[in-house]
């Protein structure tokens, strides 16, 4: 065995992680070469961008035999250069493609990685959880592509109120007479957008501070403690909007607010699961060796929680979603004119009463998400949870 | 008490298993786990079930029950338990069987015992709901059994809770419990195993005593040779799923035919070489005074001891005798409340934050549970290379280099392990790769808590040598918490006796060893089983004979 | 006993202090508004002449400590203010709808409960079964849906197919307990949906951890009916992680009950709660969030007493 590198921070050695670069390079040079042929017309480049990701994606991930945990590294690579790329590339061009659209596309990246590398797992998954991953991609797609395949503007009045559903207004207008589709579209980059970010907020806050108060124990863990009691005392429902009644609803305020008091549970979770391996005695020995937090936190803990983590996150995102939902279905959340899934059953629940189930698809599309990503996370304890027998 | 006398004609057979397999279901995959065993079983016979983890004996014996856990399945061959065969037999004549005619004793009493209900009331349960005795006739024939089975107060102490009685106690409750119905058979799981030696006498003298009385067969599991061998009539040796010798008790402890059996039987008969005498020099440890407490609750009364360098000083005891503790307050996890701790005449400070990277270095230790001492999110590169890294600041090739001598050291090939992570060992791989850590930081002393008990006999064995090879090489100083005396007479220059958070006798191997000992060390070192079928005869006969 | 009597006054007296700390929190929540209440409520043409006398008529101009005092006080009193955007009290408004949300809320748990731990303790025992399989999607895709959702299907199939049930819950006090029930049905029926999924996996778990404990197993290997280890053995040990459950989504009906409310047009504490955000009707927020935060409060004190009391190990102390 011969190397120069020392292993780095990813716990391999140092020649996959040659080819890691390597890899990316190629990946990113068809990338590239790709974009610089591309149509005037959006559609086709989309696809045509998409298809380049995934082919790319799984034909160098086999070409270049790396180990498949390497994958996970190379996608942090990979998508870091190529953002910078684009940002050189396209900056005239950036109102064209979103940054969104970015962040879009880079998902679909990572979800076509984490399909190469786990595929062993995928291929023995049940339906749902099957069908639970093929909605969240396509609720990824559609969210970051919206502005291109969305046939009207987010706020453009386009025809009269409540029209039926024909072939210019595939599901009709709405009660100020925007396009329900657009509507649809844009609603769900809104909605989804807003819980993921909620979501992300509320996991940096509190799983931070549950680790902390696991490995730092004593006067910390305490303090940390009795201010999630006091916070969780009042039901979270009724805190926010307390809070927000007092500093009003904007979005920023909306997705602070939420993400703190989501916190709380995160920093339940954290702080039970980091007990369960702080108590274990490699934690003892690396602080008997005199490792400090940082170490304790990111090398012994952290890689050994991560499991709970992520199910706890897929849970915690549909407990914010609908928690959104029902906020600006209460005309509390997200407020107009930005379209939202909530308010927009809330703007059109007359057409209920009339035996009109149109309103009710923003809703469904709520549920469908959430069932989708309830489905995988359900999938995912349960193998998680086989693996300890 | 009149034993019957041991040798006399049994009965007719009554449990035939013949060609027994078994599977086990991981990643939903079906793996046999079994592999055509055969088992004969006749009335009033004990039939020892012996193996390392892994053997399947719990497994045969739950299936003696016509019984299999979740996840597996008896998959093929037969049980015929009284002419009837268990395999086919219905879940209702099945479910009449158990525990009226073929009763289960678990491992653990404490968690077998459902807390919510008076241990009288779950001892009558059997009999009253198989119909063989009505509930006021259960339990005067209870208190009858408790007697018999020596249990303290026998007239009340089926109506406390199981939480309410020690670990000892509820096991001989449990085999009451089993006794019930007056079963044909009754399947002791390893009862003894998670008790203490001096409780362990009590427990056996009892089972073996009331099986006799009642004439009843029982299988006996336990992964520990010298213990069946008191029990049973008759020995299986069992390793993965396979028989791989059946014999008379004696017989086979006198004349084993296999080379496993043999090697089983020589587990216990290595000793370390007898070294110097320590020379005068300061000792490396030396604990003066030391008082601990957990919060309020004292564990540590006023202990000393000193250990000198390139010598083993085992530090035994029994759960609760403060030993860890030990451990606790010179790696300075506990600081003490009263004493000090000088390593080569400098006083430690009491925690371990304030201890500079040199004395850390300098004073390594090596965990009971090696599935829980290392990171199993790190690969062995990772898990050894660190203290290479943070005590030494070996970066690159020459840290990879040294990675390499250190797995030689202990025996594992390079090449093959430098990157697996820690599920991809086994357990003593694992323990090995422990000390490879210990051993990277150039320690002078290694602290060992009960190194080798969560390990099977043989693996334990090898891990004793290694470290014993490791001292002549190195010169290292071992402290070595544990509490069997096997592991002492094995490895040990120098013993220190602890009794609840006490030092009761101090000294070296042979002094301690050899009498007169203290009054408790006298208890331990004789409740130790030995392999020899009349050592419990004769130590209940000795121990009668000084309290007559 | 002393044990348990010791544990269950600390509980009380932990959610005593809890019901303080949340008053404190309500009432610091007004305290910490950027800028002035007046300013907010009058507008920015207000002259100061009336900023002044609205903070007297509030009694704004006293010292915080003071006015927390006097507001606690009140509360306990019964006198909750009056209303910024009615200018009527508070107390008044409070009074029926109080009624109302605990009659839609308790209807929905007498429902709600037995169906569920029923359903959920059949989940357990025959687990991995198709029953088990249908039973986990159903409940994962009903725990997916908005309440709203679910509220407008039933709207949809129940009152405007079928005409069962009318879609708007007029409540008024005098009428009768039946057509109140009757009125109440759809709004109640939400709720049971909603929580019955949630309380049912909760349900499922605690039993499926406690099968798996040794003494399930002793149970069994001692050969006694299925019936029997689970009335006997199994129930008593799963009582204090049930009432858990039962008491968790007891609290958490009452404050599902705001979003029910809003589409049923129910005039429930709800409703008024969501009226006042959107007026930003202080007064009435704070009383609102109070009430609401009091009742989940106690909610949990009554499950970790209930569970205190339901544990062997310390009903029975060495």
């Amino acid at each position: 065995m011969t190397m120069s590198a020392p292993s780095n921070a990813f716990g391999g050695q140092a020649s996959p992680w040659v080819s890691r670069i390597a890899m990316a390079a190629v990946h990113f040079f068809i990338l590239v070469l790709f974009l610089q042929n591309v149509a005037a017309d959006t559609w086709s480049s989309v696809i045509g961008l998409l298809f380049a990701h995934l082919y790319s994606v799984v034909a160098l991930t086999y070409w270049s035999k790396i180990e498949r945990t390497a994958a996970g590294d190379t996608v942090i690579v990979t998508v870091t250069l190529e953002y910078v790329l684009m940002a050189i590339i396209f900056w005239e061009r950036a109102s064209a493609w979103p940054w969104s659209t970015m962040f879009g596309l880079g998902m679909v990246q990572v979800c076509a990685f984490a399909a190469v590398k786990y595929w062993k797992d995928l291929r023995r998954a049940p339906a749902s959880a099957w069908f639970g991953l093929i909605v969240i991609l396509v609720y990824v797609m559609v969210a970051a592509t919206a502005p291109i395949i969305a046939p009207f503007g987010e706020t453009e009045i386009v025809g009269s109120e409540y029209d039926v559903w024909s072939n210019k207004h595939l599901l009709g207008t709405d009660n100020l007479g925007r396009d329900m589709f657009t509507r649809l579209i844009y609603g769900g980059r809104n909605t989804v957008g807003i819980a993921f970010t909620t979501t992300l907020l509320a996991f940096i806050i509190g799983g931070f501070a549950g680790i902390l108060a696991a490995a730092m124990r004593g006067w910390v863990d305490q303090v940390l403690g009795r201010l999630v009691d006091i916070l969780m005392a009042i039901p979270s429902f009724i805190f926010a909007l307390l809070i927000l009644t007092i500093v009003g609803t904007s979005i920023p305020s909306l997705i602070m607010v939420i993400a703190v008091l989501d916190a709380t549970r995160v920093f339940r979770l954290a702080r039970a699961v980091s007990m369960n391996v702080v108590v274990l005695d490699y934690v003892e020995a690396a602080s008997l060796r005199g490792e400090g937090l940082w170490w304790l936190i990111r090398s012994e803990i952290l890689p050994n929680i991560l499991p709970p983590l992520v199910a706890e996150f897929g849970l915690r995102f549909c407990f914010v979603f609908l928690f959104l939902s029902g906020l600006s279905f209460l005309g509390l959340g997200i407020q107009p004119p930005t379209a939202d899934w909530g308010s927009m059953v809330r703007d059109n629940a007359t057409l209920i009463t009339y035996g009109d189930i149109t309103p009710l698809l923003p809703a469904a599309a709520i549920a469908i998400l959430t069932i989708g990503v309830n489905f995988v996370v359900d999938w995912f304890l349960h193998k998680a949870s086989g693996l300890k027998d | 008490m009149t034993d019957a006398m041991t040798g006399d004609p049994k009965g007719e057979i009554i449990l035939d298993m013949h060609g027994l397999r078994i599977e086990g279901r991981s990643d939903e995959i079906w793996h046999e786990i079994v592999h055509g065993v055969n088992v004969t079983l006749r009335r009033g016979e004990v039939l020892g079930l012996i193996g390392e983890s892994g053997a399947g004996k719990s497994t045969i014996g739950l299936a003696a029950m016509g019984f299999a856990r979740d996840g597996c399945r008896i998959s093929g061959g037969s049980i015929m338990f009284d002419g009837v065969d268990l395999v086919k037999a219905s879940d209702d004549s099945l479910r009449q069987l158990r525990g009226s005619r073929i009763a289960y004793v678990a491992q653990s009493a404490a968690a077998a015992f459902n807390p919510a209900h008076k241990l009288i009331d779950q001892y009558c349960e059997a009999p009253v709901q198989h119909g063989i005795m009505p509930r006021a006739e259960a339990e005067s024939d209870a208190i009858d059994l408790y007697h018999r089975l020596r249990l303290p107060d026998p007239e009340s102490i089926g109506f406390r809770y199981p939480h309410q009685v020690s670990g000892g106690q509820l096991q001989r409750a449990m085999t009451a419990m089993a006794m019930a119905c007056r079963p044909d058979l009754i399947v002791f799981d390893e009862p003894t195993t998670a008790l203490d030696v001096t409780t362990q006498i009590e427990v056996l003298s009892a089972i073996r005593d009331i099986v006799r009385q009642f004439n009843t067969a029982a299988i006996y599991i336990t992964h520990d040779l010298a213990v069946v061998s008191q029990m049973a009539d008759r020995i299986m040796v069992l390793r993965h799923g396979n028989l791989i010798e059946e014999g008379e008790t004696r017989g086979m402890i006198e004349d084993p035919q296999k080379e496993y059996t043999r090697d089983l039987l020589a587990v216990r008969t290595f000793r370390k070489e007898i070294s110097d005498e320590p020379n005068a020099e300061v000792p490396l440890l030396s604990v003066r005074g030391v008082n601990a407490a957990y919060g309020k609750v004292p564990v540590l009364f006023d202990v000393s001891m000193d250990i000198h360098r390139k010598r083993t000083v085992a530090v035994v005891g029994e759960s609760g005798s403060g030993k860890s503790t030990m451990a606790r307050v010179i790696t300075g996890l506990l600081p003490p409340s009263q004493g000090e701790v000088f390593y080569d005449g400098q006083a430690l400070a009491p925690g371990h934050r304030r201890r500079s990277k040199d004395d850390k270095r300098r004073l390594q230790m090596i965990y009971q549970m090696p599935d829980t001492a290392i990171n199993p999110r790190q690969r062995v590169r990772s898990i050894i290379g660190r203290p290479l890294e943070f005590y030494l600041g070996m970066r690159g090739e020459e840290r990879d280099a040294r990675i390499v001598q250190l797995l030689e050291m202990i025996e594992l090939d390079p090449d093959e392990f430098i990157d697996r992570f820690p599920g991809e060992l086994s357990g003593g791989q694992k323990q090995r790769i422990c000390i490879a850590r210990a051993l990277a930081a150039e320690p002078e002393l290694i602290i060992c808590d009960e190194v080798t008990s969560a390990l099977d006999q043989l693996v334990a064995e090898e891990i004793l040598k290694l470290l014993q090879r490791l001292q002549d090489e190195l010169g290292l100083a071992y402290m070595f918490i544990t509490h069997d005396l096997a592991t002492v007479r094995a490895v040990a220059d120098e013993i220190v006796v602890m009794l609840q958070g006490k030092v009761v006798e101090h000294g070296p191997k042979a002094e301690v060893l050899r009498p007169p000992h203290h009054e408790y060390t006298a208890l331990l070192l004789s409740s130790v089983p030995e392999m020899d079928p009349d050592w419990l005869d004769n130590l209940l006969d000795e121990r009668s004979g000084q309290t007559a | 006993m002393s044990m348990i009597g010791k544990l269950v006054a600390q509980r009380l007296a932990l959610g005593l202090l809890t019901l303080f700390v949340v008053s404190l929190i309500i009432f610091l929540c007004v305290e910490l508004l950027p800028g002035n209440l007046a300013q907010e409520i009058l507008g920015q043409a207000a002259t100061p002449e009336t900023v002044a006398a609205f903070n007297r008529e509030l009694g704004l101009d006293l010292p915080p400590h003071e006015r927390y005092i006097a507001w606690l006080l009140d509360m306990t009193k019964g006198d909750f203010g009056r209303s910024l955007a009615s200018q009527r009290e508070i107390s008044e408004l409070l009074g029926m709808r109080v009624q109302n949300t605990f009659f839609l809320a308790t209807l929905a748990a007498v429902i709600a409960i037995p169906l569920a731990v029923t359903l959920g303790i059949l989940a357990a025992l025959y687990r991995d079964s198709w029953y088990d399989r249908i039973v986990n999607v159903v409940t994962l895709t009903s725990i997916s849906f908005p309440e709203f959702f679910v509220a407008y299907i039933l709207i949809i199939v129940l009152a405007v197919n079928l005409g069962i049930f009318p879609s708007i819950s007029n409540i008024s006090e005098d009428l009768g307990f039946w057509e109140k029930v009757y009125r109440s049905a759809l709004p109640a029926l939400t709720l049971t949906l909603v929580v019955v999924a949630h309380m049912m996996r909760m349900t499922r778990a605690a039993i499926i951890n406690l099968l798996a404990s040794p003494y399930i197993e002793m149970a069994r290997l001692k050969g006694l009916k299925p019936g029997r280890i689970i009335l006997k053995h199994a129930l008593p040990n799963a009582l204090a992680p049930i009432i858990n459950v039962v008491v968790l989504n007891l609290a958490y009906l009452v404050v599902g009950v705001v979003l029910v409310e809003v589409v049923f047009v129910y005039p429930g504490l709800g409703q008024l709660f969501v009226d006042s955000v959107s007026k930003r009707d202080i007064p009435v927020v704070q009383a609102c969030s109070l009430i609401f935060a009091m009742t989940y409060v106690l909610l949990n004190l009554l499950a970790d007493v209930l569970s205190i009391m339901s544990n062997p190990r310390l009903l029975h102390p060495r």
